[in-house]
C-alpha cells in the first residue's frame, strides 16, 4: 500500500466523519446548555469546604443536573479516600 | 411596525456581512423600506461593503450617546430607492452599546423602515448578545464545516434563552438557516457535509444555500453588494432568498456541480 493510498481507501468519506462527529458532540453539548451555569461555581465551593476536612481531589465530586419532564435534580456525589478511622468518623458517617 | 432581522453565526468570517449587505440591498429593491445596521463595533466592515465608507460622519455609537440624531447617521444608498445604511463607530469601548441605547435606536427606526437587518460580530460576546437581543427572527449563517455547524448551534441555545423573546416569554425568535460558501462538487466528493446533513443537525427550516463564488470578493472589492452583480450565482442566490423569504415559492438552486462537457472533462483530468 503506498502512501497515498493510506487517504484514498479509507472508508468513509470525511464528510460522513464530520455529520457523525457533531452529532455526539452536539447531543452533549445541548445537554449541558440546558443545565444552571452555576454548576462549576458550586462545584468549585464544594471542593473547597470538603477539602478543609478531608483529603480530596477536584474529580471525586460530582455535581450534575437533570431535568425530566417538571422535575429537576441535583445531584452531588463525593467519593471519599478509603482510609477508614484515618479521618473524624462523624463526617465519614454522614457522607456515605 | 418594522421586523428586526439579526445575521449571526457564532464563528467569524462565514459570510454575515456579505449576507446581511445583499438581503437588505434585495429587501429594498424589492420596494420594501430598509435600514442595515453595523453591530461590529471596533471592526466596522459594512460601510466598506456597501461602498459608503466616505460618506461616513456620524455613526450608531453618536446617536446612542445622543451626540447625534438618527437621520444624521443614516446613510442612503445611492443606487438602490428605500435603503440606508447604519456604520457602526471605530471605538474600541466594548461598552459602547448599551442595551436602553440599543433600544431606543431600534424602536425610532421601527417606525421609519419595514425591514431593520442587523449584522452581528462573531462570538458570543457582548456585541452578538447586543446585536440578537431584540431581534424577531434570525438569519443563521453557516458554512458547512464542523466548527461553524457548532457554533450555529450554540448561538440558536443563546436565540432560544437570552434573547428578549426568550427573556419576556414572548412568541420566540423565528428562525432560518442560511447555508454558505456551498461547494456542491466538494459535496459530491464526500469532502463537505452536505445539505441534508446540516438540516438534520440544525434542524431549523432552510432560508437558501448561497454557493462558493469569486464574484464575492469582486464585490467586496467594488463596495457594491453581490445581488446587485446578475451574473453572479452568489447574487442570483440571494435574490432567491429575498424572494422567498417575502412568500414567493422559489426552488432552492446551486446544490448541484456544474457539469462540464466532456471535452472540458478530459482536458480538466490532464491539467
Ligand atoms: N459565497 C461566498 N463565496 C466566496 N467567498 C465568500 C462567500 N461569502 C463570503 N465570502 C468571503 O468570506 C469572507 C468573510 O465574509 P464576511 O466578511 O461576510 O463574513 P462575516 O461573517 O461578516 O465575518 P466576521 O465574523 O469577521 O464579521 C470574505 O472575504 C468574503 O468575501
Ligand atoms: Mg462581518
Amino acid at each position: 500500500m503506498s502512501f497515498f493510498s493510506l487517504f484514498r481507501s479509507r472508508a468513509k468519506p470525511s464528510a460522513t466523519e464530520a455529520k457523525e462527529r457533531l452529532q455526539i458532540l452536539l447531543a452533549h453539548e445541548r445537554s449541558d446548555l440546558a443545565k444552571p451555569d452555576y454548576l462549576p461555581r458550586l462545584h468549585k465551593e464544594l471542593l473547597q469546604v470538603i477539602a478543609k476536612y478531608v483529603e480530596i481531589e477536584e474529580d471525586k465530586i460530582i455535581v450534575d443536573f437533570e431535568t425530566q419532564g417538571s422535575v429537576s435534580t441535583l445531584e452531588v456525589n463525593i467519593e471519599l479516600p478509603s482510609r477508614a478511622g484515618a479521618r473524624p468518623p462523624l463526617l465519614q458517617a454522614a457522607a456515605t | 411596525m418594522g421586523k428586526v432581522i439579526v445575521m449571526t453565526s457564532g464563528k467569524g468570517g462565514v459570510g454575515k456581512t456579505t449576507s446581511s449587505a445583499a438581503f437588505a440591498a434585495g429587501l429594498a429593491m424589492k420596494g420594501q423600506r430598509t435600514v442595515v445596521i453595523d453591530f461590529d463595533v471596533g471592526l466596522r466592515n459594512l460601510d466598506l461593503i456597501m461602498g459608503c465608507e466616505r460618506r461616513v460622519v456620524f455613526d450608531f455609537i453618536n446617536v446612542i450617546n445622543g451626540d447625534a440624531r438618527l437621520s444624521q447617521a443614516l446613510i442612503k444608498d445611492k443606487r438602490i430607492e428605500n435603503l440606508s445604511v447604519l456604520p457602526t463607530s471605530q471605538t474600541r469601548d466594548k461598552d459602547a452599546l448599551t442595551r436602553d441605547g440599543v433600544e431606543k435606536v431600534l424602536d425610532e427606526l421601527r417606525d421609519q423602515f419595514d425591514y431593520i437587518v442587523c449584522d452581528s460580530p462573531a462570538g458570543i460576546e457582548r456585541g452578538a448578545l447586543m446585536a440578537l437581543y431584540f431581534a424577531d427572527e434570525a438569519v443563521i449563517v453557516t458554512n458547512p464545516e464542523v466548527s461553524s455547524v457548532r457554533d450555529s448551534d450554540r448561538i440558536l441555545g443563546v436565540l432560544g434563552s437570552r434573547s428578549r423573546r426568550a427573556e419576556q416569554g414572548l412568541e420566540p425568535v423565528k428562525e432560518h438557516l442560511l447555508l454558505t460558501r456551498y461547494d456542491p462538487s466538494r459535496v459530491e466528493k464526500g469532502e463537505m457535509l452536505k445539505l441534508e446533513d446540516v438540516l438534520e443537525i440544525l434542524a431549523i427550516p432552510l432560508l437558501g444555500i448561497i454557493p462558493e463564488s469569486e464574484t464575492v470578493l469582486k464585490a467586496s472589492n467594488l463596495g457594491m453588494p453581490v445581488i446587485l452583480d446578475p451574473t453572479s450565482k452568489a447574487g442570483q442566490a440571494y435574490t432567491d432568498v429575498v424572494g422567498r423569504y417575502l412568500g414567493e415559492t422559489i426552488e432552492h438552486r446551486f446544490m448541484q456541480p456544474e457539469r462540464r462537457g466532456l471535452f472540458q472533462r478530459l482536458l480538466w483530468r490532464t491539467a
